[in-house]
């Protein structure tokens, strides 16, 4: 299959072109960025006047319902991510059963593979059943295809497990994923601790539970030299760790969750279960330095970290509801929001959604430089939609988001050279 | 004031659900008291009962278990003639896995007016307001540690009781201010009605973060923060505490936070004090001091019932400020 994707804007931060070009696919591979391949006679051409390309966008983390859930199924959360122009996606391991056996991998890569409309790395659990005692068989899990390791939000029994299982992963290669909250100090809470916790009785968390946890995970990096991502970085201060750390040359990374660059503890009020998240919102002091963070580098990508939800799981007294949120669809509209308002030029936003995630994960993916797998998006920056958690493509209706006008859209999504978006059903 | 509240009016700015004293306008928690001091007299007639919710029916849903507020409030439907029907939720097919929301739509099939709801999970009143059938008021008799609007306002009748007016007034609520419900209901009626110096008292294991964005002055030394008060407000120290770190023990808490008479003379000699109960003797309260003529405890369960009465007659819409006062000319 020859498709070319003719005379839009090529955005292509890996390779810093931001020009108006053709972009030549052939058999699944990128062969021409800018001028379309002398005598490429394609199968299927594609208009992009007015519009952007850029890569397929890489979310660190994107919950697909499967196994475990009854709504939500890698197939409509495929169809969900390939409109909106998400072609890779990590799923974390807290799945049901939990990611820690090469065959729950398998049951998952099968699924992916059969819907074909993303490309899903499982990320494997760290210790057995994420109960913080035993490690994972991280070697085989590795061996099935997890691209990386991670206790997802579930707590390790002390220090010592964190320790040997850093050092277990480093020996193995593997990146870990940390999703930095002190448990003991996060107590039951629900919101961030503040004024909005106090007022509405909620059980609070305060910012030390992410703060401990980010600097005892720094030294026991530092320890044993694992590679590290820190996920849904929520306070200021771990911003300031992070940088710090980069600074003094720790091989880690961080990203952050779009609910987190747009909402805060505020939203909370009224009880609204949409926004009870894991992390919880933050103030707006934090909003604003994930926001710093982003545009001086020290928070390397975004993710949706979509989280979408049975319709049960969230009618319930606040508290007694699953945290969570049903993203993926807002992520590039959001991030273009923020360049339409100047905080991000159009490449630092595509950076933050591709190929930094792609050097996080070591994947080949994230530009459109020619030799590289043709997973890439068209975007009409230009059409304004309104969000309705009705018409959402994802099982989850769980948006925070829910009426909000965004303006720009994917219009066409190709994943290693087929067009997955829109269906040509 | 937030709005988020709202939900608490009717479209023409009537109680309609009374879930916090958070949101509510000045005069409704004065008409509250207004009406509940019509009602204080009922209960010391020979015939306890007035016929103004006849044919109502009220379901207590107790989620969680109480036993003073569960049966002030089925004394206060019973003399207002209401239907009662309590269902103690803690042992019923909630805990045999049928949902919140499940349980809700049977009760309103059985043709109920109003639900008296107390959970443990804060926002539960609000969660039960917004998903009940629009013809179902819902009254707050507890939601974790978010608010006890009636027992709020029951202090507050107490208070307008003793004291005069609210403007000038010093009130000390002392002891476990993170867990209680009380507290925070209280802090909003108190602002509400006019007082200035609302002050909390604990040590800061048992402070809320940013309490002071509510309004008051945080203190964590008793004899300061008694320092010519004219209200006291104890609150009751759960012995759960003593687990999760939050005081070393109780003889430890009473030596610094116990109100005892020599404690007490710090305040205005007319301070009153006051106690949502039940009350720990020697934990947070010496029985000196609660058995003494200051203290207004057990007046305090008795206006409960007036104060709901009021709050279920004024939700039901079977009054107006105006109309009990002449229902209670009548002579009836």
């Amino acid at each position: 299959m020859k498709i070319q994707v003719t005379k839009g804007r090529i955005i292509d931060p890996a390779t810093g072109v931001d020009q108006a070009g053709t972009v030549c696919i052939d058999n699944g591979t990128i062969i021409a960025t800018g001028r379309a391949a002398a005598g490429f006679k394609p199968d299927m051409e594609i208009d992009a006047g007015g519009k952007w390309i850029c890569a397929g966008l890489i979310d660190l983390s994107a919950r697909f319902g499967e196994p475990g859930q009854q709504q939500a199924s890698i197939a409509s959360e495929s169809a969900a991510a390939a409109s909106a122009g998400v072609t890779t996606v990590c799923c974390p391991p807290d799945t049901s059963p939990v990611i820690d056996t090469p065959a729950v991998v398998e049951l998952i890569t099968q699924r992916a593979a059969r819907s074909g409309k993303t490309r899903i790395y499982p990320i494997g659990a760290l210790t057995q059943g994420l109960k913080g005692e035993r490690l994972a068989e991280m070697y085989a899990l590795q061996q099935a295809g997890c691209i990386a390791i991670s206790n997802a939000n579930q707590p390790l029994a002390n220090n010592e497990i964190m320790r040997r299982a850093f050092e277990y992963a480093a020996s193995t290669n593997l990146t870990v994923f940390i999703n930095a909250e002190d448990h003991a100090l996060r107590n039951q809470g629900v919101v961030n601790e503040g004024a909005i916790s106090t007022r509405l009785g909620l059980p609070p968390i305060p910012e030390t539970a992410e703060t401990v946890a980010v600097s005892s995970a720094l030294l026991l990096i530092e320890q044993t030299g694992v590679r590290a991502h820190f996920c849904r970085l929520s306070t200021a201060k771990a911003v300031t760790m992070i940088a710090r750390a980069k600074q003094a040359g720790l091989p880690v990374t961080a990203d952050v969750g779009i609910c987190h660059l747009y909402l805060t503890e505020q939203d909370v009020d009224g009880y609204n279960v949409n926004c009870h998240l894991v992390p919880p919102l933050r103030r707006l002091e934090d909003k604003q330095a994930l926001i710093r963070g982003l545009v001086d580098g020290t928070i390397d990508a975004v993710c949706s970290d979509h989280s979408p939800l049975n319709d049960d799981a969230k009618i319930a007294p606040f508290n007694l509801t699953r945290p969570g949120a049903s993203t993926i669809e807002m992520l590039l509209p959001l991030m273009l929001d923020m360049v339409s308002r100047d905080q991000l030029s159009a490449s630092q936003a595509l950076e933050k959604l591709t190929i930094n995630p792609a050097r996080i994960l070591g994947l080949q993916g994230g530009t459109l430089r020619p030799g590289s797998p043709a997973d890439l998006i068209v975007i009409d920056p230009d059409l304004a939609w309104t969000v309705n958690r009705q018409q959402l493509r994802s099982a989850g209706k769980n948006t925070p988001f829910d009426g909000w006008e965004l303006m720009g859209k994917v219009t066409h999504t190709i994943l290693n050279g087929q067009l997955v978006f829109p269906d040509q059903a | 004031m937030t709005g988020k509240n709202n939900i608490q009016l009717d479209q023409n700015g009537r109680l309609k659900h009374f879930l916090s004293t958070e949101g509510l306008g000045r005069q409704l928690l004065i008409d509250i008291l207004d009406n509940a001091e019509s009602f204080a007299g009922v209960s010391h007639r020979a015939v306890k009962k007035i016929p103004l919710l006849r044919g109502k029916t009220i379901v207590n849903l107790f989620f969680e278990p109480s036993t003073r507020t569960s049966t002030t409030f089925e004394l206060a439907a019973k003399r207002l003639s209401a239907d009662v029907l309590n269902m103690n939720m803690a042992t019923s097919s909630t805990s045999k896995g049928e949902s919140l929301l499940d349980t809700l739509h049977t009760l309103e099939a059985m043709h109920s007016d109003m639900f008296v709801v107390r959970h443990s999970s804060s926002g539960a009143a609000h969660f039960i307001a917004a998903h009940v059938a629009p013809h179902i008021s819902v009254v707050n008799g507890g939601d974790g540690q978010h608010a006890h609007p009636t027992q709020a306002m029951l202090d507050m009748f107490t208070i307008r009781r003793h004291k005069r007016s609210f403007e000038t007034l010093r009130v000390a609520i002392v002891g476990d201010i993170l867990h209680s419900r009380v507290a925070r209901s209280d802090i909003h009626a108190l602002k509400t009605l006019g007082v200035n110096d609302v002050r909390v008292i604990g040590p800061k294991t048992l402070m809320p973060a940013n309490i002071e964005s509510l309004g008051v002055h945080v203190f964590d030394d008793l004899k300061a923060g008694l320092d010519g008060v004219d209200v006291i407000i104890m609150l009751r120290l759960q012995k759960e505490r003593m687990l999760s770190a939050s005081i070393p023990s109780e003889s430890e808490y009473f030596q610094r936070y116990g109100l005892t008479m020599a404690r007490l003379r710090t305040a205005k000699p007319d301070a009153i004090v006051m106690h949502p109960g039940p009350i720990n003797r020697g934990i947070e309260i010496d029985s000196a001091v609660a058995d003494s003529a200051q203290s207004v405890i057990l007046q305090q369960v008795s206006h409960g019932i007036a104060v709901r009465m009021a709050v279920m007659a004024m939700a039901l819409g079977t009054l107006s400020g105006t109309a009990v006062k002449n229902y209670e000319n009548t002579g009836n």
